[in-house]
């Protein structure tokens, strides 16, 4: 549901009541905590003009890794099952001030560790298109809720793709923002070089909007660089370059191919490899895990979170805490997070990622020369079935279009393309540093070009 | 290779208990893993890159400001006695 479909609704209590029986009957697993009383109080509140601000009455979902003042904070693990936080993330803050509904917590992979949701201590979030498969992850919860009308905006955070694999898979609007444009104060860390924290939507105004409410100073994350953003309409010739080295299933690709022939009729189009592209995946991942050993260490069970009677020494008491907090995958990233850091293999693995991460951000400086937009599919293949992905490096597979995004800091976007045996196909667009606007123009364009009929 | 010491040596780096039968599966898909990183031996050498923003650093005043309060940061502890934390015992 747009913004502007919401606020068409003659009363907005209503409309939130209706939204939060919906959530309530749903099949799709989408939240961890609803925020009713509230939610109903902040509507009630609307109608009587008292809440202002760009994003007044608006139903807003955030992702529960996003830190809520006195609303349980999970990261869906049950390691934080009852954390209450003591103060906003950034993030909430602007949401709160620009007169959003906070409606409800949303569902996800442990600590963001994850592709699908599978590994939420909560259960899988379901796909609203095919209830067999999954939403994507991590920030699963976050799509499901704006594909099925379960919310009208909602928050995820992308490490590797958290936003745009699920907002590809349920067929939605999701932006992972240059690094540094949105602060990450209260996010709860899982890797922070690569992370953002950023807007998904069921169109692209409303995705833009969401956007300016969150970018912006915040002295409190010292990697903030201090510009605000602000939507602005261009019209240009875009220069397009098609990644060649990210690929899909046949079936994704030939629904990608007829969009880039569209393309081709009213821009300059070319295909464009990155030779680095294909250590992206391993440099992420042990990066990734890198940060997540030394991040993940603060679970020691005696200030917050998961804990049991005091019992034996400070070693041995942690370890059992960590062992039974954590899940399998988290534990899994930790382990070989530690692997890649200990003594006589940081230079093999961890050093090395790190060179990669450089030749891979060259590469794609290089390009930007050249093009104002690269494009891929955003996934390798349709959504997943529940329980399809087996084996752990399966799963990181399913990364290898989104990861190197993160790896180099640049922004991009899935936008649906249309549907293949009727499950969505998302398009991703990356832009270089701060050209979120370029993007978002690209993408105007890009639906202009597509067919109503066929999307 | 990956030997089942080698997973518990990491597992007590990153204080978690492991039992046999998860140091076994953690071992089996660690090689999977360990083997596809390897990849990276193929990459030509290049200068490292520990963040994507060239950062320079800022100072800001050194002011005190409103924080936590102590029952605050007692607020998600069971472990805890006269306003501080409780740990388990340090010396054996």
């Amino acid at each position: 549901m747009k913004i502007s479909e919401w606020r068409s609704e003659e009363s907005c209590y209503e409309a939130t009541a209706k939204m939060l029986k919906r959530i309530e009957k749903s099949e799709l697993n989408a939240y961890i905590t609803v925020c009713k009383d509230d939610a109903l109080k902040l509507a009630e509140k609307y109608e009587k003009r008292e809440l202002k601000g760009k994003l007044a009455g608006i139903p807003v979902a955030v992702k529960d890794n996003i830190t809520t003042k006195n609303i349980r904070t999970t990261c869906a693990s049950k390691m934080l099952l009852n954390y209450l936080p003591v103060f906003d993330a950034h993030v909430v803050e602007r949401l709160k001030q620009e007169g959003a509904i906070i409606i409800g917590k949303t569902n996800m992979d442990e600590f963001s560790m994850g592709t699908t949701t599978e590994t939420s201590y909560f259960g899988v979030v379901k796909n609203p298109y095919d209830l067999s498969r999954v939403a994507g992850g991590s920030s699963g919860g976050s799509a499901a809720a704006v594909a099925a009308d379960e919310t009208v905006l909602a928050l995820g955070t992308d490490t590797g793709g958290s936003i745009r694999c699920p907002a590809s898979f349920c067929g939605i609007y999701g932006l992972k923002p240059t690094y540094g444009l949105v602060s990450r104060y209260g996010l709860i860390p899982y890797a922070n070089s690569l992370e953002q924290i950023g807007p998904m939507a069921s169109c692209i105004e409303d995705l833009a909007l969401l956007l300016e409410v969150i970018a912006g100073k915040d002295e409190r994350d010292s990697t903030n660089v201090g510009k605000s953003f602000k939507f602005q309409r261009s019209f240009k010739d875009f220069k397009v370059g098609v990644l060649k080295d990210m690929g899909a299933s046949e079936e994704v690709m030939e629904k990608f191919n007829e969009v880039v022939d569209k393309l081709r009729k009213n821009f300059y189009v070319e295909e464009v490899s990155l030779q680095s592209l294909k250590f992206a995946l391993a440099s992420y991942y042990i990066i990734a895990m890198s940060e997540a050993s030394s991040n993940l260490a603060r679970y020691d069970g005696i200030r917050y979170g998961y804990t049991e009677e005091l019992s034996g020494s400070w070693t041995e008491f942690f370890s059992k805490i960590r062992a039974r907090g954590f899940g399998e995958e988290v534990k899994r990233r930790i382990l070989l997070g530690s692997f890649a850091l200990s003594a006589g293999y940081y230079g093999k693995y961890y050093l090395k990622a790190l060179k990669v991460r450089k030749l891979i951000t060259e590469d794609f400086k290089k390009a930007f020369g050249k093009f104002d937009v690269l494009i891929s599919p955003t996934m390798p293949s349709l959504p997943f079935k529940i329980g399809e992905l087996k084996d752990p490096l399966t799963m990181y597979m399913a990364d290898v279009n989104t990861v190197p995004v993160n790896l180099a800091g640049l922004p991009a976007l899935s936008m649906p393309i249309g549907f293949v045996k009727g499950l969505p196909v998302g398009l991703q667009v990356i832009g270089n540093y701060f050209e979120e606007n370029t993007i978002l123009n690209f993408a105007i364009e890009v639906e202009k070009t597509l067919d109503s009929s066929e999307r | 290779m990956v030997s089942l010491e080698d997973v518990y040596h990491v597992a007590k780096l990153s204080k978690i208990e492991v039992n046999e039968d998860e140091a076994r599966k953690f071992r089996d898909e660690f090689e999977k893993i360990l083997e596809y990183f390897n990849l990276l031996d193929e990459a030509p050498e290049s200068e490292p890159m520990y963040h994507v923003l060239e950062l320079i650093n800022v100072f800001r005043e050194d002011s005190p400001k409103i924080c936590l309060t102590q029952n605050e940061a007692l607020m998600n502890t069971r472990h805890k006695e006269e306003g501080y934390f409780k740990g388990p015992k340090v010396m054996e």
